[in-house]
Formats: structure tokens, C-alpha cells, sequence
């Protein structure tokens, strides 16, 4: 039983790994950019909703609700100040500037709030389910966790395929030039991709601190490489990608934490990183798409 | 007046001036064929036009409005449709999604399907294979679906970069009788080719572009039988 439990912890991490791979996946598909801050907008969020729930005692769904606005508005203003001036200067500008960006909320989120760990009040009031005579406790964290990370891949999916802005984002995605010729506007595109990914940002920020509830300036900056793994694990670019490398990538990480070391979890997920590259370096869904002259 | 009007035009790409103060103009239902070798400064000239870039002097001015400034998103649903160099279509989108994309700035859903229809009629082609994905395409069926994407923004003006570039001679007449066709169609045609017989062939009036400059224009019928057309352009 112990193993389904694992796999259980496994696969709700992983929900949250996805739903901040979507965002990294999303921005790279339709901006051609690392957005390296992306993990530190998930951590600002977290935050929002710490001060709305236990300071200011606002309930939960207005919280939660705040902090997707208060993140929308940061990656759109981010991308704006930060990005929006490099479209045209070379790849390297653009990432460490992300980098940049990183280490900038990291200590604004310090300065403000300060270096002690904040403990986080879940926001799941949902009772674990036993099953199997009490022997498998699934909490509710989990549940509401994977729950909400289909949901968003669905809807998300949805979007992008039936909806104007949807096929906007793969027409831009593709070829922002030729887009322009469409009449797309793709400045317009990126904020909105900036806007979706930092909004999940903040779903993935409440439900990662609900699970595992500690708060700090750094807490962002661990998941956010890892759903940056992740992304890159299911093929960077493609959104059914990001849900398969984020939950395989945090099935990988608890059953390597329980079976193998724990010290050496992260090492495990790095590793298995590396073996995809070299086996398939466009990732698991990531595809190369032959040109005919 | 003119339908198109480009005045004293120059443009930089940097420090390098590739425009050198070039005006030409297109009047309604005209087909205009701009030739000249590589880098002459045909493709910066439709991108100029098209706003994708923006020039340093001079003005283009679309049916009375000046747009030298108005970005390349909103050309689009004033009238003005851009068949790029290199088809540029969606390669990973089907051949119908590229379509429906073409026409992106449009809003009734009726009209949209009319143009489909009109697309499709022209282009039987693209109709046969409207769930294939482009990037499957031949070449010369892309070039069919990049000039079908564009005419379904319902342009009044359309231009066109090396329509011909790359393709079999086959297809080269095939895409001249189309250009054709589109110009009945009650379209105005701008043509940039370095197949220089074939687009003054099919054309109402041709310019000649070197290095940033124009160096000669008139009829095109004119210009076939212009000595130093002939030697320079067209192999004679």
C-alpha cells in the first residue's frame, strides 16, 4: 500500500509541476523565451495569498482570486518592462534578464516580507478519503491538486483550439512575422501568454504551499526549475508535454525519495533529465517538424 | 489618385541604407510588377508597404490614408493582404486552420465562408487536402495556400513576394494564371519577382529596382522590349 501512497504524493506534485510547466512551455512556444522568473511569480502569489488568508482574513476563494490578478498583472508588467524591449536582441540578453528578473522578486519578496519562513495555511478544507480499511489515506490536498491541474489542461486545450486568441497563440507561435501578416497582433499575444502563465502561477503557488506549507523568498525558485525540467522532459512547446514530464517528473522525484535516497531526489530528476536529452533531446512530445522547399 | 502611393522612401537596416528614396504608384485594378536582382530592395519595399518595417523618410499613403506608421496587424483589415517571401504558411496547422487564419481580422462568419468558398474554387487543390497539414504541402500547393490565406482577408490590394521562387516551371505557370485570375477578380496585384519575363508578361506596368534605387519604368510590354531590360533581366 505504501507504494500507491508514494505514487499517489508523486502524482499530486506533479500536478503542480505541471500547471508551472504549462506556463514555461506556453511562454517558450509563443515568446521563443526562458522565462527564468516564472518560478519567483509562483512564490509572489503564494505570498498574496498568505497575507489576504492569514492577516488580513479574507476567505479563500477571494484570496486565491487576488493572487491570480496580482500575478496576471506582475507577468504582464514583467514582460512589458523587462522583455517586450528585447524582442529583437539576441537569446542571451533575453535569459539572463529573465535571470535577472529572478533574483529581483526573490529580494523583493525578502525585503518586504523578510528571510523567516512563513508557515502556510493550507487552503484545501477537504477531508482525506481512506480506502482499503484506512490503509491508503489520499488527503484532500491531493485530490483538489490533481483535480485542478486537469481541469486546467482541459480548459487550457480547449482554449488554444476553439477560441480566436487560442489560434492566435499557435499562428504566432509558429511564425510571428507571417502572423503580423494575418492581422494578429503579436505583442498583443505575448502579453496574453504572460498573462494565462502567470495566473496559473498563482494556482500552482496556493496549492504547492498547501502541501507542502512553508514560505519563503526562495520557494519558487526549486519548483520552478523543476517544472522547467519538466517542460523540457515532455517536449518544451507542447501542452500535453507539460502534463506528462510534470507528473513523471514528480512521480520520479517522491519514489526516488522513498526508495532510493532522499538526499539524492533531486539528483535522481536532474539525471533522468540529462538520459531524455540524449536519447530524445526534442523532448517526449516535442516534434521536429520537416519543412518541404 | 492613386490606389498606392510611395513617396521618396527610404529605408535603413541600420547603418546600411537599403531604400534610397524610391516613389511609384498603383493605381485600382492595375498589376504592378517591381523587378530587379537580389538585394535590389524589392522585399524590403512590400515590407515597408506592409509595415512590417518602418522607414526612415518618405510615406505610403493606402486609398487616401497615409499608413506609413500604422503597424502590420492593422494593414490587414484596411484592404491590403502580403503573399510573404517564402510562403511563410502555418507548416505545423492544417491547410483549412491556415485559411481560417487568413482571415483573422474578419468578424461574420457568413462572409468568411463565402471567401472559403471562393478560395476553394480557385484553389481546388487546397480543397482536396484542407485536412492536411500544410508543412506536407509540395511547394507549389504552399504557394497556392499562402495566396488562398491571404485572399481571405478579402484584400483590395494584394501583394505578392517571388510568387515563382522555387517552384517547378509547371507550377510558375500555374501561379501566373492564378495571379491573373486574382487581378479579374477585381484585385489590385503588386509583384515582386525576379522572374522578370513571366511577371512583366502578366503585368499592366513594371518598375525596375537597383540596388535601392529605380532605375527605369513604363508599360510593361515597354519594358520586354527595352534593351537594357533585355540584357540585364531577361537573358537576352
Amino acid at each position: 500500500m505504501s507504494f500507491v501512497s508514494y505514487l499517489l504524493n508523486g502524482i499530486s506534485l506533479g500536478s503542480v509541476y505541471a500547471i508551472i510547466a504549462l506556463g514555461y512551455t506556453m511562454v517558450y512556444g509563443i515568446a521563443k523565451m526562458l522565462n527564468f522568473a516564472h518560478g519567483d511569480v509562483i512564490m509572489i502569489g503564494s505570498y498574496v495569498v498568505f497575507v489576504a488568508v492569514n492577516r488580513t482574513g479574507l476567505p479563500v476563494p477571494v484570496s486565491i482570486l487576488l493572487s491570480a490578478a496580482v500575478c496576471t498583472i506582475l507577468g504582464v508588467v514583467i514582460e512589458r518592462v523587462a522583455y517586450k524591449p528585447l524582442r529583437h536582441a539576441s537569446k542571451l540578453a533575453v535569459l539572463i534578464t529573465a535571470i535577472g528578473v529572478s533574483y529581483f522578486l526573490q529580494n523583493v519578496a525578502l525585503l518586504i516580507f523578510g528571510a523567516d519562513t512563513k508557515a502556510f495555511s493550507s487552503v484545501v478544507s477537504m477531508k482525506p478519503i481512506q480506502l482499503a480499511d484506512g490503509q491508503l489515506n489520499i488527503s484532500g490536498e491531493t485530490i483538489v491538486t490533481v483535480a485542478a491541474c486537469i481541469v486546467i489542461m482541459v480548459c487550457l486545450m480547449a482554449f488554444i483550439k476553439y477560441s480566436k486568441a487560442g489560434h492566435a497563440m499557435l499562428a504566432v507561435s509558429e511564425d510571428g512575422g507571417a502572423a503580423q501578416l494575418m492581422g494578429i497582433n503579436v505583442n498583443g499575444t505575448i502579453a496574453l501568454t504572460f498573462a494565462i502563465g502567470s495566473a496559473l502561477a498563482a494556482v500552482a503557488g496556493v496549492l504547492l504551499c498547501s502541501t507542502y506549507p512553508s514560505l519563503t523568498p526562495y520557494t519558487g525558485a526549486m519548483p520552478g526549475i523543476k517544472a522547467f525540467v519538466a517542460a523540457v522532459f515532455g517536449g518544451i512547446g507542447s501542452i500535453p508535454g507539460a502534463f506528462i514530464g510534470g507528473i513523471l517528473l514528480g512521480v520520479i522525484e517522491i519514489l526516488g525519495k522513498a526508495y532510493i535516497s532522499s538526499q539524492l531526489a533531486d539528483a535522481i530528476v536532474f539525471s533522468v533529465l540529462i538520459i531524455v536529452l540524449v536519447v530524445k533531446p526534442t523532448g517526449l512530445l516535442g516534434k521536429q517538424i520537416q519543412e518541404k522547399v | 489618385m492613386a490606389m498606392l502611393e510611395i513617396k521618396d522612401l527610404e529605408v535603413y537596416y541600420g547603418m546600411i541604407q537599403a531604400i534610397k528614396g524610391i516613389s511609384f504608384e498603383v493605381n485600382e485594378g492595375e498589376v504592378i510588377a517591381l523587378i530587379g536582382a537580389n538585394g535590389a530592395g524589392k522585399t524590403t519595399t512590400l515590407h515597408t508597404i506592409s509595415g512590417l518595417i518602418t522607414p526612415k523618410k518618405g510615406t505610403v499613403t493606402f486609398e487616401g490614408k497615409e499608413i506609413t506608421k500604422v503597424p502590420a496587424h492593422k494593414i490587414v483589415s484596411l484592404g491590403m493582404a502580403h503573399v510573404p517571401e517564402g510562403r511563410r504558411v502555418f507548416a505545423s496547422l492544417s491547410v483549412f486552420q491556415n485559411l481560417k487564419l487568413g482571415a483573422y481580422t474578419r468578424n461574420s462568419k457568413d462572409e468568411i465562408e463565402e471567401s472559403l468558398k471562393m478560395v476553394y474554387a480557385r484553389f481546388p487543390r487546397l480543397e482536396e487536402r484542407k485536412n492536411q497539414l500544410a508543412g506536407t504541402l509540395s511547394g507549389g500547393e504552399q504557394q497556392m495556400l499562402a495566396m488562398g490565406r491571404a485572399l481571405m482577408s478579402n484584400p483590395r490590394i494584394i501583394l505578392m513576394d517571388e510568387p515563382s521562387m522555387g517552384l517547378s516551371p509547371i507550377f510558375v505557370n500555374e501561379i501566373f494564371d492564378i495571379i491573373k485570375q486574382v487581378s479579374a477578380g477585381g484585385t489590385t496585384v503588386l509583384l515582386v519577382e525576379q522572374n522578370a519575363k513571366k511577371a512583366l508578361s502578366i503585368a499592366d506596368r513594371g518598375y525596375v529596382l537597383e540596388t535601392g534605387k529605380i532605375v527605369l519604368s513604363g508599360k510593361a510590354e515597354e519594358l520586354l522590349n527595352d534593351e537594357s531590360v533585355k540584357k540585364a533581366y531577361l537573358g537576352e
